[in-house]
C-alpha cells in the first residue's frame, strides 16, 4: 500500500525537479530571438563627440534662459507645463468617476457584463498612446497647450478609472447599509455614504496621477502640444546643448518638487 | 454630573479647511485654463475635423499589416533587451540602497538620490537625447529603455529587499559567512520570485513605452506611426494602433499569468 501512495509524488517530484530546464530553454529561445533580431548598426562615429558636448552643456547650462520676460523662457514654460498637467488631471478625475462606477464589479450583476465592458473600455483608453492622442487633438484645436490638456485629460481616464473602480470594489459597505436601513433613497446613499467613504482614496489617486501627468506634459510638447517639450526638442535638433542642459535641470527640479509635495499630501490623506 | 455636548472648534464649525482647499483649487483651475488658452467653444467648433479624422481611422488599411509585422517584433525585442539590461544594473544599486543591508547612511542616501534623479526623466525625453547620440535606430531605443527601467526596477527591488526576513542573514553572519555568501544563500532565495514578478511588470510598461519611442527615431513600430501620421494616412495609423493594442494585451496576458504562478 505504501508503494502505491509514493508512486504518484515520485513522478511529480521528477517534473518539479526538471522543469527548470524547460524554463531555461524558453528564456534562452526568447533572448536569442531578441538579440539576433535587432541590428545595432545605428552607432554613429560622432557618438563620442556628441556625448562630450552634451556633458559639457549639462555642466555649463544656459542660465540666461531661466527668465527673460518674453513668456518663452524656462520659468513660464514650466508653469505652463504644470498648468497642462493640473487642468488635464482635474478634468479626467471628474470624467473618470462615472467610468469607475461602470467598471466596478457589483454583487447582483449577471455574468459581469456591465463591469466587464467597462473594464475593456478603460483598457482600450489606457493602451491608446498619449502622443497619438495629442497629435489628433492638435488637428482639432491647433498646436499649443490646449491640445496637451485634452490629451492628458482623455488618456488619464484609463488609469484613474481603473484605480477608482478598484477603490469602489474594495470599499467598506457599512455606511451604505446604514443609510439603506434608515430608509434613504439611492441618491442619499450615494451622497451621504458612498462618496465620503471613497473620497480620500479618489483624491490620493488623483494626486498620484498628477505626478505622472507632469512627466507626460513635459514631453507632449515634443509633438507640438505645448509646455516645456517644444523648446526641448528644438534645442536638441539644433544641437544647442547648454539650452538642453538648463531645460533638463528645470524638468528634474519640477518633477522632484511635485513628487515630494504630492507625497506629503497623500500621506496626510490616508 | 453634568454632561456637556463638546463644542466644535471654530475651524471646524465654519468649515475653514475645506473652503480654503476649494478656493485654492478653483484659483489654480482658472489660472491654468488662462495659461493654456483652453477654449471650450473652439473644441466644439472644430469637432467636424476631429470626427473626420476618427471616421478615416475607423477604416483600417489591413493590407498594411504585413509591412508592420517586422517593426512590431523589433519593438518587443527592444523592450526585452532594454528591460534586461536595466534590471541587471539595478540589482547592485538596489542592494546598496536597502536600509537593512547597508548601514552606512551616506552611501545609501547618495545611491537613492541618484535613483530619484534617474526616475524623474520621462522616457521620450531620454529617447530624444539618445537618438542625438547614437543616431536613428533601435540602439537608442534599447539604451533609453534600459535607463528608464533601471530607475523603476531599482526602486521596486530595494523595497522588496527591505521586507525580507533577517533571520537567515543573522544565522549565516553568526557562522562567519562573508557578504557575498550571505546575499547568495540568505537574500536571493527570499526575493527571487518577487524580482521576476517586478521584472515582468516593468517589461509590460516598457512594451507600451517602446511603441512610441520610434516617433523620435528610436526604432520599432513608432517610426511607422510617425510616417503614417505625417502623411495624413490615418487608415494606416489605425492598423498600427490596433496591432500595438493586440501586442500589448498579449504581453500583458502572458506576464500576468506568469506573475500569478510566481507569487
Amino acid at each position: 500500500m505504501q508503494t502505491t501512495i509514493s508512486k504518484k509524488p515520485a513522478t511529480l517530484t521528477l517534473w518539479r525537479r526538471w522543469n527548470w530546464l524547460l524554463w531555461i530553454a524558453v528564456v534562452a529561445v526568447v533572448y536569442t530571438w531578441a538579440i539576433t533580431g535587432l541590428h545595432f548598426t545605428g552607432l554613429q562615429e560622432s557618438a563620442a563627440s556628441v556625448s562630450r558636448s552634451i556633458v559639457h552643456g549639462l555642466v555649463q547650462p544656459d542660465w540666461s534662459y531661466v527668465y527673460n520676460g518674453s513668456g518663452e523662457d524656462l520659468v513660464s514654460l514650466i508653469l505652463q507645463t504644470l498648468a497642462i498637467a493640473f487642468l488635464g488631471t482635474i478634468i479626467s478625475s471628474l470624467i473618470s468617476v462615472p467610468f469607475a462606477f461602470w467598471a466596478a464589479r457589483g454583487g447582483k450583476e449577471w455574468l459581469h457584463v456591465r463591469s466587464g465592458s467597462g473594464k475593456v473600455i478603460l483598457t482600450l483608453i489606457r493602451t491608446f498612446p498619449e502622443i497619438v492622442l495629442a497629435i489628433m487633438f492638435i488637428k482639432a484645436v491647433g498646436p499649443g497647450s490646449y491640445a496637451g490638456v485634452l490629451a492628458v485629460s482623455i488618456h488619464s481616464i484609463g488609469m484613474l478609472g481603473k484605480l477608482f473602480s478598484e477603490a469602489i470594489e474594495n470599499m467598506d459597505r457599512g455606511a451604505d447599509e446604514a443609510i439603506t436601513s434608515a430608509g434613504g433613497n439611492s441618491a442619499q446613499i450615494f451622497m451621504l455614504a458612498t462618496l465620503p467613504t471613497i473620497m480620500p482614496e479618489f483624491i490620493s489617486y488623483t494626486l498620484y496621477r498628477f505626478e505622472i501627468a507632469v512627466r507626460s506634459a513635459s514631453i507632449l510638447g515634443m509633438v507640438g502640444a505645448g509646455g516645456i517639450g517644444t523648446p526641448m526638442i528644438f534645442a536638441i535638433q539644433t544641437r544647442n546643448w547648454p539650452r538642453v542642459g538648463i531645460i533638463l535641470l528645470g524638468i528634474v527640479l519640477m518633477v522632484l518638487l511635485i513628487d515630494s509635495l504630492s507625497e506629503q499630501l497623500r500621506k496626510r490623506l490616508i | 454630573m453634568t454632561t456637556q455636548v463638546p463644542r466644535r472648534p471654530w475651524l471646524q464649525r465654519w468649515h475653514v479647511k475645506p473652503i480654503a482647499w476649494t478656493l485654492v483649487i478653483l484659483i489654480l483651475l482658472v489660472a491654468s485654463s488662462r495659461m493654456t488658452g483652453v477654449d471650450v467653444g473652439m473644441f466644439f467648433g472644430n469637432l467636424g475635423q476631429f470626427t473626420d479624422l476618427l471616421v478615416r481611422m475607423s477604416r483600417p488599411a489591413w493590407d498594411y499589416l504585413p509591412i508592420i509585422l517586422h517593426p512590431l517584433y523589433e519593438t518587443i525585442q527592444m523592450a526585452i533587451l532594454g528591460t534586461t539590461i536595466g534590471a541587471a544594473f539595478a540589482v547592485p544599486f538596489a542592494v546598496l540602497a536597502a536600509s537593512n543591508l547597508v548601514h552606512n547612511r551616506w552611501l545609501r542616501g547618495i545611491i537613492r538620490l541618484i535613483l530619484d534623479l534617474v526616475r524623474t526623466l520621462p522616457d521620450l525625453l531620454l529617447a530624444a537625447i539618445f537618438v542625438a547620440i547614437f543616431g536613428i535606430g533601435s540602439t537608442a531605443g534599447v539604451v533609453t529603455l534600459a535607463i528608464f527601467s533601471f530607475g523603476m526596477v531599482s526602486k521596486l527591488f530595494y523595497e522588496v529587499i527591505e521586507t525580507i526576513d533577517m533571520g537567515p542573514l543573522e544565522a549565516l553572519e553568526s557562522v562567519g559567512a562573508n557578504k557575498l555568501t550571505i546575499i547568495w544563500y540568505a537574500v536571493l532565495p527570499q526575493i527571487m520570485n518577487q524580482f521576476v514578478s517586478y521584472f515582468l511588470y516593468t517589461l509590460e510598461i516598457n512594451v507600451r513605452a517602446s511603441t512610441v519611442l520610434g516617433y523620435l527615431g528610436a526604432g520599432g513600430i513608432g517610426v511607422f506611426l510617425q510616417r503614417s501620421l505625417n502623411e495624413f494616412n490615418y487608415s494606416q495609423t489605425a492598423v498600427i494602433i490596433l496591432a500595438t493594442l493586440v501586442v500589448v494585451m498579449v504581453i500583458d496576458g502572458i506576464s500576468n499569468h506568469l506573475r500569478r504562478v510566481l507569487l
